[in-house]
């Protein structure tokens, strides 16, 4: 399997990542958001989709998740507001949710609409490594869809292993045993965390997400590894500006 | 044929198509620990000393198995009530806190947290962390807060911290979500004390061998009144499903025991506003389990709704969502009407006012008829000074 991912990760340059749930602020913004995303440089994309009860969530992905949802997001809708997505940008595109939403939609056909739309990957926190493994690697590697493991500070190295090995793009690493959006910058322990990581020497790339705020928070986490994912800060970011804003938060993070 | 697993689950948590732990990776670590110890910590002579001792003179077990004469004259059979409200705090919540804070202790956690919904599982939670002196964080929504507003202040007196969950409906599922996410925020020194059957595994089975001790009683307590071990009917009201999965627990594979699982219809199965999990749920994923759950076609989670704040969840645990899919047990379904009405009976026919929650089971009559020389045995889970406030309004005893 060779999909957009994998050729980005080839690249050497930092990753910089953006996580922004669908449906937010408005409806309809889903496709604007990841074109000003692309106009400034992003160089992928993770596409939230709402949920009513995000376990892995702290506040500010739960209220962008809640408007969503009133907004009158659903896992149909996203779809169809995907579906021109490749008429504007190559860059990879993750789909992030939680199992249920893909669950009642019908696993299979979650993975054929990621498919048609041009997705790449899938995050879904609460599907473990063994169900995904036993049930629907097969769907997911059909559909050329990586499957994106999370591991934490507290994550066994033997397990660690385990999902490396089930994995085949990047792993995200959790920077710390946290919800989205709860960190206050990165000390001693998160680089000693990122550093033994990163010399495990993994097949798979990784990747940081969870308290990357600003560039210092970035350049730590990068020097470790490919790149980071920032979420709730660019979230707190469009609520306060709005999404034409994006500009000056991205560039805050790139200029180096 | 495969052994229906009515009792306990298989190796990875599932009873028949249900259960499961599907949890974020964050978790993983936390409810590993739990599911490598929790088997061998029950079965140790060490764990059931403290355990048994701690039910004994604490708890105040074992809790009576009373004959309701006067409710059995009404409906003509024959009415045992099992007196988890007798127990210390109330309910029969206390059984399982005392059992995982001894094994909070052995886990070596410094700080315990739990969510609560009528307030009876944040009492008994706080109260042996009182007892142990651990520091105690309970998860209450705020609606639940207004409305168990004695149990929020018995919680303080005893000196825990209850932190108001302000998402979604503001009620149980909504304290569950923030109990988790304080987990995952605190993985090494805490211990979640879940309150009910639910959850990912191994709470399910964890909570349901803590609470077998209600069953194991009534059998003898039968035996010693009736010269049979074995009743005809167990009935029990199901929020979660735990004071339900301890008084049907050791007649779950004995196929001449009714099992009669008690739903809360709120204010109608077509109005809602309900928290009927079984008439109005399918199967999908809550609190890191598979379950039958209320939810939209999206598989967003319905917000529920019932005047008891214990039954006011949207899914049940998956040991009852397997004894609803195998037709192991029946389920009936009763409005928040009825059950006040059934509590204020109580009340008045036995001169037990029991908890909003246990008078839901007491309403199948309504629902149900049953043979003169049946033996039905209740667990009358809780009792109801929490709700008096709610009460009082509701039949307007005051004026
Ligand atoms: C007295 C009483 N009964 C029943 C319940 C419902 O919980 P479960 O179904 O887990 O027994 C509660 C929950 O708060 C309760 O307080």
């Amino acid at each position: 399997m060779q999909n957009r991912i994998h050729q980005r990760l080839q690249q050497p340059e930092k990753i910089v990542s953006i996580y922004f749930t669908a449906g937010y602020p408005k409806r309809d913004d889903t496709l604007e958001v990841i074109q000003e995303l692309v106009n400034n440089g992003v160089d992928m994309i993770e596409v939230g989709l709402p949920y009513s009860d995000p376990l892995a969530d702290g506040p500010t992905i739960q209220q962008s998740s809640t408007q969503a949802l009133k907004n009158g997001m659903s896992s149909q809708l996203l779809f169809e507001q995907l579906k021109d997505l490749r008429q504007i940008t190559s860059v990879p595109v993750i789909v992030m949710g939680y199992f249920n939403a893909m669950l009642q939609y019908g696993v299979k056909a979650f993975c054929e609409s990621c498919e048609k739309c041009g997705i790449d990957g899938i995050i879904m926190p609460d599907l473990p490594i063994d169900i995904y493994q036993a049930e629907y690697q097969s769907i997911f590697e059909q559909h050329q869809l990586s499957f994106i493991s999370l591991i934490t500070p507290q994550t066994s190295d033997e397990r660690i292993k385990q999902l490396d090995e089930a994995s085949n793009s990047f792993i995200y690493m959790v920077s710390s045993a946290s919800t989205t959006g709860s960190q206050a910058g990165f000390g001693q322990t998160e680089l000693d965390y990122f550093k033994r990581i990163h010399d495990m020497r993994l097949k798979n790339k990784l990747i940081v997400g969870f308290g990357i705020k600003d560039q210092t928070s970035f350049d730590q986490a990068a020097q470790y590894t490919s790149g980071c994912i920032i979420g709730s800060a660019y979230i707190k970011h469009i609520t306060e500006h709005g999404l034409r804003q994006t500009k000056p938060f991205i560039k805050s993070l790139k200029e180096q | 044929m495969k052994t229906p697993l009515y009792k306990e689950p298989n190796s990875l948590g599932f009873y028949g198509n249900f259960g499961g732990a599907f949890i974020p990776e964050m978790l993983y670590p936390n409810v590993q620990e739990l599911n490598e110890a929790y088997t061998t910590i029950l079965a140790s002579n060490d764990f059931k000393k403290d355990f048994n001792k701690l039910l004994r003179d604490y708890v105040g077990r074992p809790t009576p198995l009373y004959f309701a004469e006067r409710l059995s004259e009404r409906y003509q059979t024959k009415i045992y009530l099992k007196r988890e409200d007798l127990c210390h705090t109330g309910a029969h919540k206390i059984n399982n806190t005392v059992g995982q804070i001894l094994m909070a202790k052995r886990l070596g956690k410094k700080r315990i947290i739990a969510e609560t919904g009528a307030g009876q599982h944040g009492v008994a939670t706080a109260t042996v962390c009182a007892l142990m002196g651990i520091e105690c964080v309970v998860y209450m929504g705020a609606v639940d807060i207004k409305r168990q507003a004695p149990n929020v202040s018995r919680m303080k007196m005893l000196g825990a911290t209850v932190k108001p969950a302000t998402s979604g409906s503001q009620t149980l599922k909504d304290a569950t979500n923030e109990a988790i996410r304080d987990w995952i925020n605190n993985p090494t020194d805490t211990h979640y004390i879940i309150g009910s059957v639910v959850g990912p595994h191994p709470y399910p089975d964890l909570v349901a061998k803590l609470q077998a001790v209600i069953s194991e009683e009534v059998e003898q307590q039968l035996f010693e009144k009736e010269g049979t071990k074995v009743p005809d009917h167990v009935i029990a009201c199901v929020g979660g499903g735990s004071n339900a999965a301890g008084i049907y627990y050791q007649f779950l594979n004995n196929p001449e025991v009714n099992i009669i699982a008690v739903e809360a219809e709120g204010k109608g199965i077509l109005t809602g506003e309900s928290a009927a999990t079984t008439r109005l749920g399918r199967s999908g994923i809550i609190h890191g389990s598979k379950t039958l759950l209320m939810q939209n076609k999206d598989g967003q989670i319905t917000e529920p709704y019932s005047i008891s704040a214990g039954l006011d969840y949207p899914g049940i645990g998956p040991m009852h969502a397997n004894l609803f899919e195998s037709k192991r047990a029946e389920f009936i379904s009763v409005t928040d009407e009825d059950a006040m009405k059934a509590g204020l009976e109580l009340s008045q026919t036995e001169g037990i006012i029991p908890a909003i929650e246990t008078a839901h089971a007491f309403a199948i009559f309504k629902e149900r008829q049953f043979n003169h020389d049946e033996i039905l045995v209740f667990n009358c889970s809780g009792r109801g000074d929490k709700d008096l406030q709610t009460y009082t309004d509701y039949f307007k005893l005051i004026d």
